[in-house]
């Protein structure tokens, strides 16, 4: 059963369609990466999810039921772009005051809070007040008061920024941690290369609407251009294609081709066989999660427009 | 509800255990007190001001009455130059002569002389001792007896009352115009006060959750609503606490005032037996303190505080949600809250402006509406109850004003929730008054 469900959900605003019949679904233990461009709408599709917001059309399935904020809420996290947390308080008072704001009792929630604290190794940090740490520290601390209730879905609006790499990997790890122990994570950012280390399955938003669903290999796959890196002991200097293939770039030792279509990679190693070249790699080269972003994603107005929406 | 409870809390403790609470409730009534004392403590033992004077027309009969406080004068036998040497040593602040010629009867103008600037006080003080001496001498020499003069200059006391028929048509005891008054305008203003206060504590509050990003995670835990009412409850705890701190002090260290200060009852005493004709004065202010106490035990004490309670919350309750909202629409500028408050603060001050009028006519037509009114009754009503129930206000009108109260707290509150709900997300754009509005009255 899948942990969330997405159907048809509309969002309008007076001047803006800021979701526009986005479906999706979300399996347990999946990590899911939304992407999209500034202003695609991804933070109100989160506040939908999170019953900040209402939807005005579709509807969100929790758990297989209608998602009810109320009941659902203790067992959602989530961790908005802008990191917020109450400057003057003290930081382990905090975590277990969010964390009763989720409906845990005072009691188990210290108690989860100081188990949190010893695995990030912040024990001594629970009298400091939050204005006292640097912006990496905060982020680890956002990120315990979020993870801190054991939700099943865990929503994470740019985890990572601030973080230095050794944070940063702690905080990979933990992630996959709670994806092994069976929570469902939506990560949203603009980090190609992170959600292309981290996510199962992504989504890429455009002004308002989904254009881009699937696993990462089968949205590599989607796009990608029939372009093969060969690797010879002394590239042959004269190449310049044949009926199966184009050379599109040329390094030291290696060339790049581009295979025509109806023809195959077996083509482009028969070719080099046959003028006995020495093949030492032969990969096929597919396109980044960036360069397909940017692809989709250019040619559309940089920032969106406003515009009368009648709905 | 168990959640606006959670968030109550939160909001009460980090406000009462801050240091600025515990100096703004604790050390404020203290330090004023003690500048209070302070002031007291100075003007009881300043050194006495020591005039001489050189009586050449004998019209003291060498006797001068010698009376605590800040001048005392006595009588010297010397010459001019003598006195000159005399203040000159510090012997004598200043001296006056009353020259051989002065005739008490037409004599209008003396001489001080002093080697120092003779403050204003001063000044008035030996002006009207020397004064209220050459008033007795003349009176004296038209044979008139100090007896006489007392009852010479006796007032013809005036007692304010209103007449109210009870339903035995008998008239009623007469109620204490004066001291309602006090009791209506001083109530009326504590609660504008506290109107102004906590409400703003409320918009900081909202403010500061805000600009710090972090009313995004609450309410994705909470309901907008919900985070609205525990931070109003709880600052309105707050105020209620630092109330009965403050009410607590205050009456106590009135208590602790006279064992710190036995010299200020003396005075006190002092001056009431400092003229001929002040004995009669004393005796005035006697019954007119035997008068203000009768008042005080006519004025329905209970009932002032039970409706003050009432008024102070149902008044919190209507504004701080109202604050609440404008604090939800203002960006990091707090600049911009100065003009969006501008229409919440209006009808405080209006307020404020008819219980004036209030206090004076309870039963005017502006005094019935403002305390009918749910913006204004707060302050207004007080002004009104103060005068007593049927006198200053009907019962009727009590109970009309406590509903519509209630109803407009639920109102704003409704209206305020709508606000608050998108305005507390709503980030890097200057909201105006027309939007707000859009978001009160559009459907959820």
């Amino acid at each position: 059963m899948n942990v969330l469900e997405v159907n048809n959900l509309k969002k309008y605003y007076a001047t803006q369609k800021a979701v526009d019949d986005v479906s999706f679904t979300l399996a347990p233990g999946s990590i899911f990466g939304l992407l999209g461009p500034n202003g695609a709408g991804k933070t109100t599709l989160i506040r939908m999810i999170t019953g900040i917001f209402f939807p005005d059309a579709g509807e969100i399935k929790f758990n297989g039921k209608k998602f009810e904020p109320a009941e659902n809420i203790i067992n959602i996290g989530y961790m908005p772009e802008e990191k917020g947390l109450y400057k003057k308080m003290k930081i382990g008072e905090q975590a277990v005051y969010l964390a009763q704001l989720k409906g845990l009792k005072k009691s188990v929630a210290t108690e989860k809070v100081k188990q949190w604290f010893i695995k990030f190794e912040m024990q001594s940090w629970w009298n400091k007040k939050v204005e006292d740490l640097s912006k990496g520290m905060s982020q680890k601390l956002q990120f315990v008061t979020t993870v801190l209730h054991e939700p099943k879905l865990i929503i994470l609006d740019e985890p990572f920024s601030g973080l230095d790499p050794v944070n940063t990997n702690l905080i990979k790890d933990e992630i996959y941690n709670l994806a092994r122990g069976g929570a469902s994570i939506i990560f949203s950012t603009h980090r190609m290369e992170q959600v292309e280390e981290i996510c199962d399955h992504i989504i890429l938003m455009n002004k308002g609407k989904k254009i881009l669903d699937g696993t990462v290999n089968q949205v590599k796959q989607q796009f990608k251009e029939n372009l093969f890196s060969v690797g010879f002991e002394t590239a042959p200097s004269n190449t310049m294609g044949t009926a199966s293939f184009d050379v599109v770039g040329r390094q030291e030792n290696s060339l790049v081709v581009k295979i025509r279509d109806g023809h195959k990679p077996n083509d482009v190693l028969q070719h080099f066989l046959q003028q006995q070249q020495s093949i030492i790699s032969f990969q096929e080269l597919l396109p980044s999660l960036s360069d397909i972003f940017i692809k989709l994603v250019e040619g559309t107005p940089l920032a969106r427009q406003f515009e009368k929406i009648t709905a | 509800m168990n959640k606006t409870w959670i968030i109550a809390q939160r909001e009460f403790f980090t406000r009462v255990r801050k240091k600025t609470f515990l100096l703004s409730t604790i050390l404020l009534p203290v330090l004023i007190f003690g500048f209070y004392a302070m002031m007291i403590y100075f003007s009881v033992s300043s050194d006495a001001y020591r005039v001489a004077i050189v009586d050449e027309a004998n019209i003291l009969n060498d006797s001068i009455e010698k009376k605590k406080g800040e001048v005392t004068f006595e009588i010297v036998k010397a010459d001019t130059a003598a006195l000159r040497t005399m203040v000159d040593k510090g012997q004598y602040d200043g001296y006056l002569v009353i020259p051989a010629g002065y005739d008490i009867m037409t004599g209008d103008s003396l001489v001080f002389r002093s080697n120092k600037t003779v403050g204003l006080m001063t000044r008035g003080n030996i002006e009207s001792q020397i004064n209220s001496i050459v008033e007795k001498r003349r009176f004296l020499s038209l044979n008139i007896s100090p007896k006489r003069l007392d009852s010479l200059k006796r007032k013809n006391e005036i007692q304010y009352s209103k007449i109210t028929i009870d339903k035995k048509g008998d008239a009623k005891k007469e109620s204490g115009v004066g001291l309602s008054y006090i009791v209506g305008f001083a109530s009326g203003f504590l609660i504008y006060i506290v109107l102004f206060i906590y409400g703003t504590m409320v918009m900081r509050g909202v403010m500061e959750e805000k600009v710090s990003r972090i009313a995004e995670v609450i309410v994705s835990s909470v309901k907008p609503f919900q985070l609205m009412m525990g931070k109003i409850v709880g600052i309105g705890a707050v105020g209620l606490l630092q109330f009965v701190i403050w009410g607590i002090l205050i009456v106590g260290l009135q208590l602790l005032l006279p064992l710190f200060f036995p010299e200020l009852m003396d005075q006190a005493q002092a001056t009431q037996v400092m003229q001929p004709g002040a004995g009669i004065q004393a005796a005035q202010n006697s019954s007119g303190m035997a008068e203000a106490m009768k008042n005080i035990s006519q004025i329905n004490f209970p009932l002032i505080i039970g409706t003050f309670i009432f008024y102070f919350f149902g008044g919190y309750l209507l504004y701080s949600s109202l604050f609440a909202a404008v604090g939800s629409a203002v960006n990091e500028d707090p600049q911009d809250a100065q003009s969006l408050l501008f229409p919440v603060i209006m009808p405080i001050i209006f307020a404020i402006v008819i219980m004036t009028k209030a206090v004076n006519d309870p039963n005017s037509g502006l005094a019935v509406f403002g305390s009918l009114f749910p913006l204004t009754s707060p302050v207004v009503m007080m002004a009104r109850v103060a005068h007593g129930v049927p006198e200053g206000v009907t019962v009727f009108q009590l109970i009309l004003s406590a509903v519509f109260l209630i109803i407009g707290f639920l109102g704003t509150t409704w209206v305020a929730a709508k606000i608050y709900r998108t305005g507390i997300l709503l980030y890097g754009k200057k909201v105006t008054w027309k939007e707000m509005w859009k978001w009160a009255v559009r459907k959820s």
